[in-house]
């Protein structure tokens, strides 16, 4: 019996060791593949900002720190400025915000407290669906359907209400109701930007203890009370993770804005009027432009690679930082 | 009997002095929200049914078997676009998919604590929603200058970028929610990592993994900006070497819905359909495959 066990023991050990010596090369090529898999994503970063600063280089070159404060575009003359193109992205960016936020958050809190639960995974999906649409049929569903409406039922409207009046008549009069512009490209974001902000707003809601929410009902809470006093502040930092990560998205989305804002190299007060975001302008010109006009293309593009990087950092940074806690 | 009138009637009154701003504020609250999810549930059908109305129309047999036609011509389909599409989306995954899971599983398996690993965490995290027009234009420097032409393997790398991050976080979340347990009772076999990866943590996070994949390709088959300024576009038919523009279903909607010929507009909206519902279904199917208790 002994005897026995010691032989298959040593069968065994024999037959370990034969296998052994080809598959630790096999090993160490596996993770040396992972690795540098790994290694990838940080090369690819790197190659992206070091690709359009080379790009862009010859224009921050040339006009200098004008590049910034300008607001001339002109292929003929070759001047080139960034200003307008910088305060369509943030404006636009920013209108989404506005009207994106309160939506979202309320699609949240209607998932997580109000919905019957036969219907929450529905209407989740169908919410979750709306970030899987293309951005190019975000663009022509703004362009085709919803700018008509808007011109038609805003825009000449509020136009004719504010005509003349001291700074509102500025800010909302449309000078062409044509239904595209600086505040339809905010609406347009603003629904692209919706179910991400709704989704992570969402899985932070129920993260929070269901006790913590009970007892605040069983105190006698109105749904109002719980939201305001015992949600919110619970997932506050990471619901303002959430929007940061939205407005990422919204600064940097390229083919809904470029079907909605009209593309005009003006500065105007008025959020009815056309203008252009860094990322409109670069997808309409880049494939005409030749010479300094493509670097000063790439030079816009460094601009919203800083932009949108601040951005998403800090995003990730705030929402991380309640995961781990 | 005395007793539990007297609870019903304190009911009655406690109920009664809630203050009404109270009540005005919840219902402003549950009215705000379902309104909300309702704008929400309104827009995404709004879509579907522009799609159906303006692109059933364009459904003809031609269309997947002709060409796009010239600017003013009749007739034509986008066989050449579905194919290309077919094509760019295949590139990009192909490349995005090996890589993509290898990322993820360093991160999950050999970089659990190291720096560099939480560091390639938070970049790739970033990628995740980074600008894709400065993908595009990295690609454009880096494969379509030097090379001196738009170029299908440029559309692919592009598409492969955006899709690598995807790829990476799903992997990497799935790998995680393996039980360290599997991995322990694999080592305690003999097997050398690689072997307990590849044939224990890999074989559990499966479906995890291809949910992931699906959903990079649902996210790349509909990019346009990265292809404008590498694969651009083409009218005629498909050539293997994949060198000069490609016909692809994004560039293709785009240029043609802004065109000014009825016939090509038709072609987009046709096109936009075909590939909104590819999308849809695989978005549907990857949320489909994924277990309830793997989403994080």
């Amino acid at each position: 019996m002994p005897a026995l066990t010691e032989s298959i023991a040593v069968g065994r050990t024999r037959s370990a060791t034969a296998r052994k010596a080809p598959s630790r090369s096999l090993d160490t090529l596996f993770r040396t593949f992972s690795y540098g898999a790994a290694l990838l994503v940080l090369l690819v970063l790197a190659g992206i900002l070091g690709s359009i600063l080379y790009g862009g280089w010859p224009a921050f070159r040339e006009f200098g720190f004008g590049f910034l404060t300008s607001s001339a575009w002109n292929v003929g003359t070759e001047q080139y400025g960034a200003l307008v193109a910088v305060i369509g992205t943030v404006a636009s960016a920013f209108l989404a915000l506005l009207i994106g936020v309160p939506v979202s958050l309320g699609i949240a809190v209607y998932l997580t407290q109000l919905c019957p639960g036969w219907a929450r995974k529905p209407v989740a999906m169908t919410i979750e669906l709306l970030a899987a649409v293309p951005s190019i049929i975000y663009g022509m569903w703004g362009l085709f359907v919803f700018a008509p409406l808007f011109a038609r039922y805003v825009q000449m409207p509020v136009s004719n209400l504010v005509e003349g009046m001291p700074i509102i008549g500025t800010l909302f009069y449309a000078r062409v109701p044509s239904g595209v512009g600086v505040f339809t490209a905010g609406i347009i974001l603003a629904i692209m930007i919706v179910p991400f902000i709704a989704s992570i707003a969402r899985d932070m809601l129920d993260q929070i203890p269901t006790v913590l929410r009970e007892s605040a009902y069983g105190i006698g809470c109105t749904t109002w009370e719980v939201v305001r006093h015992v949600l919110v502040p619970q997932a506050a930092v990471s619901i303002i993770g959430a929007i940061m990560l939205g407005l990422g998205r919204a600064l940097g989305e390229t083919m809904a804005v470029t079907f909605v804002i009209g593309n005009a190299n003006r500065l105007s007060a008025s959020i009815f009027d056309p203008s252009s975001t860094i990322a409109s302008r670069i997808a309409n010109e880049f494939n005409e432009a030749d010479g300094l006009q493509l670097n000063a293309l790439m030079a816009l593009g460094c601009i919203l690679f800083v932009i949108t990087f601040v951005v998403l950092i800090i995003a990730r940074l705030l929402t991380r930082r309640v995961q781990s806690a | 009997m005395d007793a539990s009138n007297t609870i019903t009637t304190t009911t009655g009154r406690r109920s009664g002095r809630v203050r009404h701003g109270r009540r005005v504020a919840d219902r402003v609250l549950r009215i705000a929200c379902t309104g909300a999810t309702l704008v929400g549930a309104l827009v995404l059908g709004s879509i579907l049914v522009m799609l159906i109305v303006q692109g059933v129309r364009g459904f003809t047999p031609t269309l997947f078997t002709n060409p796009t036609p010239g600017p003013g011509s009749e007739g034509g389909g986008i066989a050449n676009a579905i194919l290309g599409s077919l094509v760019l989306t295949g590139i990009g995954i192909l490349i995005a998919t090996p890589i993509g899971v290898m990322a993820g599983t360093y991160l999950a398996e050999y970089g659990r604590g190291s720096k560099l690993a939480a560091l390639i965490r938070f970049l790739n995290d970033i990628l995740l929603s980074a600008p894709s027009i400065l993908i595009g234009l990295f690609v454009y420097t880096l494969m379509v200058r030097p090379m001196g032409t738009y170029s299908g393997w440029a559309g692919g790398v592009a598409l492969a970028i955006i899709a690598v991050p995807v790829i990476v976080r799903t992997t990497e979340d799935m790998l995680r929610l393996v039980p360290g347990t599997l991995r322990e009772a694999g080592a305690a076999l003999g097997a050398p990592p690689s072997t307990v990866i590849m044939s224990v943590t890999w074989r559990a996070a499966s479906a995890g993994i291809v949910t992931g994949i699906i959903l990079a390709l649902a996210r790349i088959a509909g990019e346009t900006a990265p292809l404008l300024f590498t694969a651009l576009n083409n009218n005629s038919w498909f050539s293997a070497n994949l060198m000069g523009g490609v016909a692809n279903l994004p560039v293709m909607i785009y240029q043609f819905a802004l065109s000014p010929y009825p016939n090509w507009q038709g072609l987009a909206w046709a096109g936009a359909l075909l590939i909104t519902a590819t999308i849809l279904a695989l978005s549907i199917i990857a949320r489909l495959v994924i277990k309830p208790q793997a989403s994080r």
